[in-house]
């Protein structure tokens, strides 16, 4: 018999979405935690293909690869793509700290016209465009749990939970989605 | 629910996103092998409590991760100034003092204190 791992993803088969919301597990992600200071934030960026955003709540985005600020010499670096996030940090050559975070971490896509009303059922970030702009990007909570959220388009967020975390934040996610659609 | 100004986020986040870590500006003694124990007790877990003005210090746990100083009056829990770790005790207007603006204490029915 050959002799094969089998990937079980923590949100398989999650479905709660509502009349306004849709919620949608996001498909298996690169997930780098980087840690850098200032000196080595430009090579870091030449080596991971954009620009590591320096203000606060500011995301920078290059095709399926998006860098969220989450700390003053903190970020979170997702791809969409199966890539070696590590190996490319290593190659810049730079002092930094980076570990690799992908199996760590899941999301949810919350998408839709009450997707914001449905993350504010458990985080108390205002998350108007005035102050959450599409791209900005913030670690916070949601409920009892830590979240990270980026905000992919006007009715669109990304919600990073840690994997022990999902069934939790999908649930809470799914109640707010009804509560949206009210 | 409280906004606390992170210095690093340079906005007003819910108090949800902090935890309080003690008070500021105590300076771990040069040779702390070398001090008593008298002084070692009184660096290491002697503290003021004072009512009114307190410097402590904060961290944004679930934002970007920074410790923080705050000004804080222990009356109203009112954050009087929020500082960058590091940067030296801000110098505060008395009038920043609430003595004047006591909320939702009781106070006002049980009388000073002091």
């Amino acid at each position: 018999m050959a002799d094969l791992a089998t990937r079980t993803l923590p949100l398989r088969g999650f479905h709660g979405s509502s009349a306004t919301v849709r919620l949608t597990p996001a498909p298996p992600a690169s997930r780098l935690s980087l840690r850098a200071r200032p000196e080595a934030v430009e090579a870091l960026s030449t080596a991971l293909g954009l620009s590591l955003p320096t203000r606060p709540k500011t995301s920078a985005t290059n095709a399926a690869r998006h860098a969220l600020w989450l700390g003053p010499d903190e970020w979170l670096v997702i791809d969409a793509l199966d890539t070696d996030l590590l190996g490319m940090a290593a190659a810049a050559g730079v002092l930094h700290s980076a570990t690799d975070i992908s199996h760590r971490n899941t999301a949810i896509l919350v998408d839709g016209p009450g997707a914001a009303a449905a993350i504010n059922v458990g985080c108390p970030q205002d998350l108007s465009l005035k102050a959450f702009p599409v791209g900005g990007c913030s670690r916070t909570v949601f409920g009892k749990a830590e979240i990270v959220l980026l905000r992919t388009g006007e009715t669109a967020f990304r919600v990073e939970c840690w994997r022990s975390f999902a069934p939790y934040v999908s649930g809470l996610l799914a109640a707010g989605a009804v509560d949206a659609s009210h | 629910m409280l906004l606390i100004h992170c210095p690093y986020c340079e906005e007003e986040r819910s108090e949800l996103e902090f935890r309080a870590a003690g008070d500021a500006h105590i300076a771990r003694p040069e040779n702390i092998a070398a001090i008593s124990d008298e002084d070692f007790e009184a660096y290491f877990f002697l503290r003021d409590n004072p009512k009114g003005l307190i410097f402590e210090r904060w961290r944004h746990v679930a934002g970007c991760g920074r410790f923080f100083n705050a000004a804080r009056d222990t009356v109203s829990d009112r954050f009087l100034k929020t500082y960058k770790a590091g940067e030296p005790k801000p110098q505060l207007p008395i009038a920043a003092m609430t003595d004047e603006t006591v909320v939702e204490t009781y106070e006002a029915t049980e009388g000073r204190a002091e």
